[in-house]
């Protein structure tokens, strides 16, 4: 299929190619190949130098779950890197409405089911902010975010007076609102429910990306907003809701945190927002919008839980952790560079 | 804004000035908590200063890392305890977040402004300590509150916990427990990207009251051998992992070092709920009957109550209300000619003390029961 598929290509482009061009055009073309390449790279070089303990089905298990979170934070992220925005919010969002669920549940009593509708209805108010900003005022994501990165974690702050609701007040294991920190044994490996549900999110997610009306003006909008205006596009609306979906994202893995750490805090997840534009970026999405995978995306959250563990248990100083991420990235945004040169 | 308030500062009643001056030192602050921002005029107004002039009432400077941790809130409710019962009018600030230097630097410099007699501060870096230089050359008295500064003599003295002490006290404990059995264990550390003397300290405590190092290496965590003999027998120490003092980020080192090694039987951790995320880890693997975990704060909830379920086998309990309601007296006493309290042995600081909390005591190891430690948490 590639092979066809890059045939069509050099006739359209009517220019010959050598082996790397041809290389730059697959990559093109599926973004998420070099990070899986990546992904499977340092799985191999983390097992042979992970004392017997990396390539392990429970280890596998434990890095899906640290995973968990980041991974769903990150799919709102790639919608809006693909607009050509940027949201430095996402953890402080995430916390925001994870704590609304867990304090009107214990405070106030609210059911779980309805309490985690009301945390959606909060995410998805957040992401309106943002997205009304951005459009109506016309601010750059970045500065909204960055104000809203700020704000949202003094709310935050404010809303649980800095106190850890515990496991207990939260109705224990057995409750709806820790569902998502439930274990599932895949022999010896084990995961939760929240896994599986993030999973889920990135099925649905991919699919409304690349098969729907929608998807494809989200695409369109980050890729050259001018001539999505001019092909009839309204921009503003796809832009607003980008945020809104990202809102709802937001919530959710909010809801997954509940499960991973079986409480709720103002003090969690606090590498969270850096590290979802890190997992976009590896995955090879473009920080100019336009183009990218979200399966790219979850590949390149995984590398980053691999990277952490695997240095980890290769027992490098840790010192060393950030230098091998931000390399990464700075590969991964030249690769980036190099692949667009495509069709340009 | 410092500047501003003092020029005002010559042409209206020191009484005025020093209500502008806490508003303003309010508004600097610029914390989260409203009941500060609420409390600190009213506690500069209430004793009235009739009198006039900086003779009339004492006033002090309580100066927090952030009010975001249940530590230092009970320092501030303490030391509004301890202020009205000594007759001092308090003024509360706190930096933004641990590390917010800049916030702590523009209250010290508005206590100055504002004709304080004296600082109370828990410094949050070292950039605090050119103002805390110029306040004490101003003629107030500075004392830090559960973190020495650096240099120790920045301060008039320093009220805090022996953090070696508190790690010691739980090393000591774990030790007794594992009676002679191999100890298999997992240090959940603060940080592993910054080095802190809290982090180092109980770290390494720990590590002694084990029997494994001999005395604190300041420069980081980690440099004990791996391998080697503890008082009662084998040990090996499997991981130092960070956890930021959190719950997910304790289930997360918890978990690697799980993956490091799955036969450990002693987790250390820096705090209570690095210990309640290291316990969910645990319990997901299946691997957490016959495990011990120690702890350092012994924080009311949910520090004592994990001790009280028997999630934390024992915990170093910490006193910063002790530390809030001394530093507030020894000012008192400068202030009035009396001489403050000595630093206390072998230390660079007055030690508040440390209790080891457990309801499974150790002979030879002093400890108080869950219930006992109830009765005096954080006060």
């Amino acid at each position: 299929m590639e092979a066809i598929d890059a045939s069509s290509v050099t006739a359209s482009f009517d220019q010959p190619r050598g082996p790397l061009a041809r290389v730059q055009h697959i990559l093109h073309k599926y973004p998420a190949v070099s990070p899986a390449l990546v992904l499977v790279l340092s799985g191999v070089v983390f097992s042979l130098l992970g004392k017997g303990r990396f390539d392990r089905f429970d280890t596998f298990g434990i890095i899906l779950q640290q995973t968990a979170v980041l991974a769903a934070v990150a799919i709102g992220q790639t919608v809006i890197i693909l607009t050509a925005g940027v949201d430095l919010a996402v953890g402080t969002a995430m916390l925001l409405t994870h704590l609304v669920v867990a304090k009107v549940a214990v405070d106030h009593g609210v059911p779980g089911f309805l309490a985690l509708l009301l945390g959606v209805v909060v995410g998805v108010s957040l992401g309106a902010f943002h997205g009304g900003l951005v459009t109506k005022i016309g601010l750059p994501p970045f500065i909204v975010t960055l104000g809203t990165f700020y704000i949202f974690n003094s709310l935050g702050l404010v809303y649980s007076k800095a106190q850890t609701i515990s496991k207990e007040e939260l109705g224990g294991e057995h409750s709806l609102l820790l569902w998502t920190g439930r274990q599932i044994s895949l022999g010896s490996m084990k995961i939760t429910t929240g896994v599986l549900l993030v999973l889920a999110m990135y099925i649905v997610f991919a699919f409304i990306l690349a098969n729907t009306a929608w998807g494809r003006h989200v695409y369109a909008t980050g890729d050259d907003r001018e001539a999505a205006r001019l092909a009839g596009i309204n921009v503003n609306r796809v832009l607003l809701s980008v945020y809104m979906v990202a809102g709802l994202i937001y919530a959710i893995a909010g809801w997954v945190q509940l499960g991973r750490s079986l409480s709720a805090s103002s003090n969690a997840a606090t590498d969270i927002n850096l590290e979802s534009i890190t997992a976009v970026v590896i995955g090879g999405t473009s920080l100019f919008g336009g183009r990218g995978r979200l399966w790219g995306t979850l590949i390149g959250a995984l590398i980053v839980t691999v990277f952490k563990i695997g240095l980890s248990l290769a027992g490098v100083n840790p010192y060393y952790q950030n230098f091998a991420i931000g390399a990464l990235i700075l590969v991964a945004v030249t690769l980036d560079q190099w692949i667009r040169r495509v069709g340009k | 804004m410092t500047a501003m308030t003092s020029r005002r500062g010559v042409i209206r009643t020191a009484v005025t000035v020093g209500l502008a001056a806490s508003l303003a030192l309010a508004a600097c602050g610029s914390d989260t908590k409203s009941s500060t921002a609420t409390n600190a005029p009213g506690a500069t107004t209430a004793p009235g200063g009739t009198t006039g002039g900086s003779g009339g009432t004492v006033g002090v400077s309580l100066i927090l890392k952030n009010l975001s941790n249940a530590f230092f809130v009970s320092m501030q409710k303490s030391a509004e305890a301890a202020a009205s019962k000594i007759g001092v009018s308090l003024t509360v600030a706190a930096g933004k977040e641990d590390g917010d230097t800049a916030t702590q630097i523009s209250a010290i410099e508005a206590a100055v402004a504002k004709g304080d007699k004296g600082i109370l501060i828990t410094p949050t870096g070292d950039a605090v300590v050119p103002a805390l230089d110029a306040a004490r050359k101003a003629g107030l008295l500075v004392i830090a509150l559960d973190t020495p500064p650096n240099p120790a003599t920045a301060v008039d003295i320093t009220f805090a916990t022996d953090n070696y002490n508190a790690g010691q006290l739980i090393g000591q404990w774990a030790a007794g427990q594992l009676a002679g059995k191999k100890a298999t264990i997992a240090m959940l550390d603060l940080f592993n990207d910054q080095v802190v003397s809290v982090d180092t300290g109980r770290d390494q405590g720990f590590l002694n009251g084990m029997g494994i190092v001999k005395a604190e290496d300041k420069t980081g965590n980690g440099k004990e051998p791996a391998t080697g003999k503890y008082s009662g027998g084998d040990y090996e120490v499997a991981c130092h992992e960070p956890t930021k003092g959190a719950v997910d980020g304790g289930k997360s080192a918890m978990e690697t070092c799980l993956a490091k090694n799955p036969n450990i039987n002693v987790v250390y951790t820096i705090n209570e709920p690095a210990a309640q995320g290291a316990e969910d880890a645990l319990k997901a693997a299946g691997k957490d009957a016959g495990v011990l975990i120690v702890s350092v704060d012994g924080g009311c909830k949910p520090g004592l109550e994990l001790v009280a379920s028997g999630v934390i086998g024992a915990t170093a309990q910490q006193y910063p209300g002790k530390m809030a309601t001394l530093g507030m007296q020894a000012i008192k006493d400068l202030a009035d000619g009396k001489p403050a309290p000595a630093v206390s042995p072998g230390l660079d600081f007055y030690n508040t003390g440390v209790a080891l909390v457990t309801d499974k005591a150790v002979a030879g190891v002093d400890s108080i029961s869950v219930a006992d430690g109830q009765k005096i948490c954080w006060g």
